[in-house]
């Protein structure tokens, strides 16, 4: 696969509620009709699949530079790669039967062909942007769907592989950084107030995930009964702010009763990762969430954000791989993490 | 006892009682969380095997059950031995995977299917929101399918394999599968 590099613009606006919303994302599943789900499909109609999506979405004007990975022939590492930038599932990145990824040259719209359901579509963008992100995702349905026919029911809605899906078929979902409430022991709320709301609260890396890093992905569980347009208005009206003001809310508590401690972990943090030489993936997830919090608490002066929200994604093994252009053993991994760590946070 | 979704044992037992027929779900504890039955570590598991939700003013079919029954009540799962006519996938197979095999699942398996997904969906039953743009003849389309795979069931049923032949073909030129998860296009 093509290596990228990304480049931080130093100039570049600041997302809408970045000091707590890392990215929002919104996916849907489809099936196309007439064809068997992919846990029942054989490979010649998993190959079909492919050989029907493949045009559709390379050929349909969905977005700039879309390019075709096709994940059978695709490297170890580079499946890695996708699955750490969250442009692919594990499930996809581990899987062995016929599958791909198409994804946008901005690395903003991904489709996964062959998942768990012929099609899962996802937009990301950074920041607090469901409405936008969820409005362009829809115009990529909209595109897919003139070419392909959707499996439908008029009671269950999109048909999906798993029937806790069904319905809409649609997934928003926002990464949240709450380092302040982790903190104070007060995750535990956020958990309250998700479950009320019908929320599941992942990690990092989504289901099954530790929180790394003090990230929480928050996303719907329901997508039968609701519209699109009643669940993102719950999203952008209830569920988002709130949880903004519960981070905000221990943000201030930690500045009022426990300044010495807060300004103690976030100095240290970035002590230990401008001067570490050996450093782990856990440790410097941990790490860059202090540091993080602390500049957007303005207790950390001339830290440049983008590059440590980036740090987030680089310091994960398959990015270091392909930084180091080469195999690293355990060792060697954690020496590259930190050598890199330390240039881009010097 | 299994899990209705996977083959976990199952911890959450929920039985509903319509117009005298009783109906069950049986969720592991993971799958019970996904259906927001279980919250992580707050509610007690022997306050969920007890949880039982008896209504008996709802309408709506069941796959069999014994009548009558009461809360506490040890519940024994029927087997249902339904099998899909498109894909050949059993109610056993999705119990086992937690995953349907196509689209014509659904209909297959409504029954089963319908309370669960109304569990796991807090409440939603039906669809509310986006349809295909081409909704009206792709469900023109799927609903004249749908009738198709049932006369084809009843013929095989029936051992009218003549007739069964002509549905196939009619169905296959309508790009769908016959029976046995033949290529659907």
């Amino acid at each position: 696969m093509h290596s990228r590099t990304t480049t931080v613009d130093p100039h570049a606006v600041p997302p809408p509620h970045g000091d707590v919303v890392l990215s929002s994302r919104v996916r849907v599943a489809r099936n196309i009709a007439g064809l068997p789900f992919v846990n029942r499909a054989s490979a010649s109609q998993c190959q079909d699949t492919l050989t029907l999506a493949r045009p559709v979405l390379l050929n349909n004007g969905l977005a700039e530079g879309m390019i075709w990975v096709d994940l059978t022939q695709a490297t170890l590492r580079d499946r890695k790669l996708l699955f750490e930038r969250h442009l692919i599932s594990k499930h996809l990145a581990d899987a062995e039967h016929r599958r791909a990824v198409a994804i946008s040259g901005d690395e903003t719209l991904s489709v996964m062909v062959n998942e768990e359901d012929h099609l899962r579509m996802q937009v990301l963008a950074p920041g607090m942007q469901l409405a936008a992100v969820y409005e362009r995702l829809n115009a990529v349905d909209d595109a897919i769907e003139s070419r392909l026919d959707y499996a439908f029911s008029p009671r269950f809605g999109y048909l999906t592989a798993c029937p806790t899906n069904v319905g809409t078929g649609i997934r928003f979902s926002v990464m949240m950084h709450l380092p302040a409430l982790k903190m104070t022991n007060e995750v535990e709320r956020v958990r309250r107030a998700a479950k009320d709301l019908h929320l599941a609260v992942r990690g990092y890396y989504g289901e099954g995930s530790e929180s790394a890093g003090d990230f929480y992905q928050i996303s719907n569980q329901v997508t039968l009964g609701k519209s699109e347009a009643e669940l993102l208005e719950e999203f952008e009206s209830i569920i988002v702010p709130r949880i903004i003001e519960y981070e905000h809310q221990a943000r201030r508590m930690l500045l009022e009763r426990n300044c010495t401690m807060l300004d103690d972990r976030v100095h240290r943090a970035i002590g230990a990762l401008r001067s570490a030489r050996l450093l782990g993936a856990e440790e410097a997830m941990k790490l860059l969430s202090r540091v993080r919090l602390g500049a957007h608490m303005e207790r950390l002066k001339g830290i440049d954000l983008a590059a440590v929200n980036e740090l987030f994604l680089q310091v994960q093994p398959a990015h270091l791989k392909l930084h180091a252009k080469a195999e690293l053993e355990p060792e060697e991994m954690r020496e590259v993490r930190a050598e890199l760590v330390r240039k881009r946070l010097s | 006892m299994k899990c209705d979704l996977c083959n976990k044992p199952a911890v959450v037992h929920e039985v509903t009682v319509r117009s005298g027929i009783k109906k069950e779900v049986h969720l592991c504890e993971t799958h019970a969380q996904e259906a927001g039955i279980m919250p992580p570590g707050q509610q007690p598991i022997n306050q969920l095997l007890t949880q039982f939700v008896i209504s008996q003013n709802l309408k709506g079919g069941g796959s069999g059950g014994a009548k009558g029954a009461t809360p506490g009540t040890p519940a024994v799962v029927k087997p249902v031995n339904k099998t899909c006519g498109a894909c050949g996938m059993s109610f056993a197979q999705f119990r086992q995977h937690g995953r349907v095999g196509c689209a014509e699942c659904y209909r297959a398996f409504e029954d089963e299917l319908g309370p669960l997904i109304e569990r796991a969906q807090n409440g939603g039953t039906h669809h509310q929101g986006k349809t295909p743009q081409r909704a009206g003849s792709s469900i023109d389309r799927q609903l004249l399918i749908q009738k198709l795979l049932k006369e084809l069931d009843h013929a095989v049923a029936a051992e009218q394999y003549e007739r069964a032949a002509k549905l196939r073909d009619r169905l296959s030129s309508m790009n769908m599968p016959s029976r046995g998860g033949s290529t659907m296009h």
